[in-house]
């Protein structure tokens, strides 16, 4: 049984792709923390995984109508996700919309989500490697 | 990789703060530089923050920090009645900078925790792009 190595990670490998991508917005966020007219950005872990995991369901596509029209994957042609504009609480006065306690409770809880994908990828490739060695 | 550009973020972030702080210092240490001509005496100056795309192309999502100037403050500066001092004008008046220290402290620790939190950023994406290259060891 051939195994194919895409099939065999399941989504753990584009939900890592999502999590390194946020944690860079999110660093984006945190390091504009004093920039005047700054919006604050994020993105939405649930539908960008479902984008970058092929699912119709997330991102948005284009209508096939008839059997000879092409459905493009992707309208947005990339593997970038939507960004979000954050709903800010209390928005300062210089038009900055980064609340550094909020951001930083993101930071620390998507990198720990990182390290749990991570987790389970080094699982997942130690039963391949179980499997391959045959001890 | 991706993960990269989190550096060239966290780290403009923090060359931005480090500005900040150089010119609460520079601001703090001529507090009270007293001259004695109202054009001459030293003006409190304040760095100017501009987010910047990092990268280009369709993942340009992220922004980094850049200081797109020095403003100086263009407050009068407060005049002192001193005639025994020899920088004092005709009148006996010396004119002390419009440096607000109070200010100044609350801008430092401003920015030295702004600088910690990059620090950290950078720290903990350190982290996770090693356990990143240990996979499946």
């Amino acid at each position: 049984m051939p195994v194919n190595l895409d099939t065999y990670l399941g989504v753990h490998a584009a939900a890592l792709k999502v999590r390194s991508q946020r944690t860079e917005v999110l660093a984006a966020n945190l390091a504009n923390a004093d920039t005047p007219n700054y919006r604050a950005r994020d993105i939405d872990f649930k539908s960008a995984l479902a984008a970058a995991s092929g699912d119709k369901a997330g991102g948005v596509h284009l209508a096939t109508t008839s059997a000879g029209h092409i459905g493009a994957a992707n309208v947005n042609g990339t593997s970038a996700p939507e960004l979000k504009y954050r709903v800010p609480l209390a928005p300062s006065l210089d038009g900055n919309t980064v609340d550094t306690q909020l951001e930083q409770a993101a930071f620390a809880e998507n990198s720990v989500r990182y390290q749990a994908t991570l987790t389970f990828l080094n699982a997942k490739f130690r039963g391949l490697l179980t499997a391959i060695t045959g001890q | 990789m991706s993960s990269f550009k989190i550096f060239e973020v966290a780290g403009s972030g923090m060359s931005a703060q480090s500005v900040r702080l150089n010119t609460t210092a520079s601001n703090l240490a001529n507090a009270d530089s007293v001259s004695g001509d109202p054009n001459q005496v030293y003006k409190a100056r304040h760095p100017l923050f501009e987010a910047v795309r990092a990268g280009l192309g369709a993942n340009a999502a992220t922004s980094g920090v850049s200081v797109k100037g020095i403003v100086e403050n263009q407050a009068a500066p407060a005049a002192r009645y001193e005639p025994g001092n020899p920088l004092a004008d005709a009148n006996g008046y010396v004119y002390a900078p419009n440096v607000n220290t109070v200010e100044e402290m609350v801008d430092m620790i401003s920015a030295s925790r702004s600088y910690q939190n990059n620090v950290e950023v950078m720290n903990t994406a350190k982290e996770m792009m090693l356990a990143t290259l240990r996979l499946g060891q």
